[in-house]
């Protein structure tokens, strides 16, 4: 066996590449709840890689057959209501938890300062989730797919001058047709899949290079051994890879107990309109995007100029990005973090909230009176973050990490 | 931690409460009443399936899985000369349907997944007498509704007793309260609401054919997990204990 792998290893690093991240990276020992999302993320895309490669041997990109297809999956297919059902409910299952993920970055201060290039290829994972739930929501071809899309397409419609062209060219046709279906499916199950493996990867790469934040905050690499491992890292195999096992049943449990029990869950994860096969000349009384999408699109609809609500809405998103040069404070966790940083996060947490929830909602002027509140408390968080550093200074962060 | 669960629960209920419209009976669907679900494939194909599809049900599946021999199907729910294998789809032309209704009938395979089962329960049992429609009837569940009372023989018919309310804006509207018999159906009251509520299991069958085998594997692959869930920690443990 060792000669085999000394055979590979004369013409692959594979020992090396296994020791530089698994047996010999060395993550924070102290690691809590916070931190099953990352490889949870890892195995949700694999379920969505594989469960989609088998949809596709039986789903039709065609406007005529698109939603029969569907349905001879649900039906004919062996197995094929377990596939569809693995991969809408992991389409939901994934923007839990990335945004889990996200907000654990977010709280320990993970996006900083040796990070950023970390936190901005995470950022852009989650650009191109984005892009994928979008146009993958397109290919049932009911209702709701038809008619949300037709919606956020619109919305660059609103781009001056240019935005009716751009939109006719993104569509390729003057509206939701097959010419879009058939566009959507190509990047849904090649060019978006490709962009986000390949993200995964530069993630993962970057992460290894400055090492895993934790809960306190504290740079293991400072104190190190004398065989230069530090004194608060552990490898992360066998060590986390055995904890990650533990995450990824109680996730699973989670997860069977919503997709074989209730795969609809009320109409979020899998909307009743879209049931009703897509009809051009059929606008359904209430258009609401899939819950991962409303914050943003309560934001929208919370501008009462169409382009500045564009304009705002990828704004949302962009804050996000800039967050590792927004927050100036040099004390990375919230353990030790004032007591304004906290009261911060908690509105942001209850605006995100509220935004997701009002995305769904009809717009009555008292809901869009609250989604303009919570879409200034939802900046308001980002714009203020130059300063939560200046309340920094009440409690010491320690040399190294706590047992908590 | 519990709170932000907490705040979780709350929330995803909150939505869940959040619907609008009219209030709705609830039907009690059972889909491993075999019998409950035999009759209502009776109902459909005599009642629904003159204009109704439900092409994406097959014959044969329906058979196997409602534990009707397929030479009982063919005898008793098929009139048109169909093979067993095929979906239930009807032979009405879509364009004189849509002179005679206005609108063609919409296919019902998937009517439980978008409608809901209450919605179904009170809208066959919700139609009343309205002289100012084509067909002299309106629905309490569906305004102006393009179907007629199919079951007309079977129900009777009623008229809707409404009541004079005025709303959150002082606007004065019409709330319904209750139906009236006007003529007595073949069916008892309860009779009716029974067979609508096996109609209405069937078509919640047609909906998602596979959703009992769908929930007799859930249980077994999450007590599976929930066995492995046990030795993963073990190990884990096992592992973790030299670290401090």
């Amino acid at each position: 066996m060792s000669g085999f792998v000394d055979w590979i290893d004369d013409r692959f690093p594979l020992t090396k590449v296994w020791n530089e991240h698994l047996a010999k990276y060395y993550a924070p020992k102290n690691f809590n709840f916070w931190y099953y999302f990352g490889s949870l993320a890892f195995l949700v895309l694999i379920n969505q890689l594989l469960t989609g490669v088998w949809l596709t041997m039986s789903y039709k990109p065609d406007a005529a057959l698109a939603f029969d297809s569907v349905e001879y999956i649900m039906r004919d297919v062996n197995w094929g209501w377990l596939i569809r059902y693995m991969h809408s409910t992991g389409a939901s299952a994934f923007f839990i938890v990335v945004y889990l993920h996200m907000f654990r970055g977010l709280i320990y201060g993970s996006f900083k300062k040796p990070r950023e290039l970390v936190w901005t290829f995470g950022m852009l994972i989650f650009l191109a989730l984005m892009a994928e739930a979008f146009m993958g929501y397109l290919l049932p071809w009911g209702q709701m797919s038809y008619w949300g899309a037709q919606v956020i397409i619109s919305l660059f419609g609103a781009i001056p001058y240019y935005g009716e062209d751009i939109a006719l060219w993104i569509r390729g046709d003057f509206v939701i047709s097959d010419a879009t279906l058939n566009r959507f499916f190509a990047f849904h199950v090649i060019a978006v899949p490709l962009v986000l493996v390949m993200l995964v990867f530069l993630h993962i790469v970057a992460l290894h290079k400055v090492g895993s934040n934790n809960p306190d905050g504290v740079e293991i690499k400072k104190l190190k051994d004398a065989n230069g491992v530090p004194l608060d890292g552990i490898p992360f195999h066998p060590y986390y890879s055995v904890k990650d096992i533990v995450g990824v049943v109680v996730f699973l449990i989670v997860f069977c107990a919503i997709m074989f029990y209730v795969p609809e869950m009320g109409g979020y994860f899998l909307e009743h309109a879209n049931f009703i096969p897509a009809d051009p000349l059929k606008t359904p009384e209430h258009i609401a995007p899939l819950w991962y999408f409303t914050p943003f699109y309560a934001i929208l609809r919370a501008v009462p100029d169409k382009f500045l609500g564009v304009i705002a809405m990828f704004g949302a998103i962009i804050v996000l990005f800039l967050m590792p040069w927004l927050d100036r404070g040099k004390v990375k966790s919230i353990r030790y973090r004032s007591i304004v940083f906290k009261v911060a996060v908690a509105v942001f947490v209850i605006s995100f909230t509220a935004l997701c929830w009002l995305g769904m909602q009809a717009a009555t002027p008292t809901n869009t009176m609250l989604s303009r509140v919570f879409s200034i408390s939802y900046f308001g968080f980002f714009f203020l973050m130059p300063f939560y550093g200046w309340f920094d200074r009440n409690k010491e962060v320690p040399e190294r990490v706590t047992d908590k | 931690m519990k709170k932000i669960a907490a705040v979780l629960m709350l929330t995803i209920s909150g939505w869940a409460a959040a619907s609008s419209g009219i209030h709705l009976d609830s039907a009690s669907v059972d889909l491993t009443d075999k019998a409950s679900l035999q009759r209502g494939a009776k109902y459909f194909v005599n009642y629904c399936m003159s204009c109704h599809s439900a092409k994406y049900m097959r014959y044969s599946r329906m058979a196997r899985d409602l534990g009707m021999p397929e030479q009982m199907v063919q005898s008793n729910l098929m009139f048109t000369g169909e093979k067993i294998f095929d979906g239930m789809t009807v032979s009405m032309n879509p364009k004189d349907a849509t002179k005679w209704f206005g609108t063609p009938p919409p296919d019902l395979s998937l009517i439980a997944r978008s409608r809901g089962s209450d919605w179904l329960y009170t809208y066959l049992r919700g139609f009343y007498q309205d002289d100012s429609r084509p067909f002299g009837t309106n629905n309490i569940a569906f305004k102006d509704v393009g179907m007629p009372n199919i079951a007309w023989e079977l129900q009777g018919v009623q008229k809707a007793i409404f009541r004079d309310e005025t709303d959150s804006d002082g606007i004065p509207v019409k709330i319904f309260d209750h139906f009236e018999k006007v003529t007595e159906g073949s069916m008892s009251t309860e009779e009716f609401d029974k067979a609508v509520n096996d109609l209405v299991s069937f078509l919640e069958y047609v909906g998602e054919p596979g959703k009992l085998e769908r929930q007799n594997l859930g249980w077994k692959v999450i007590l599976f997990l929930l066995f492995f869930l046990v030795i993963a920690y073990a190990l884990k443990k096992e592992f973790w204990k030299d670290i401090h």
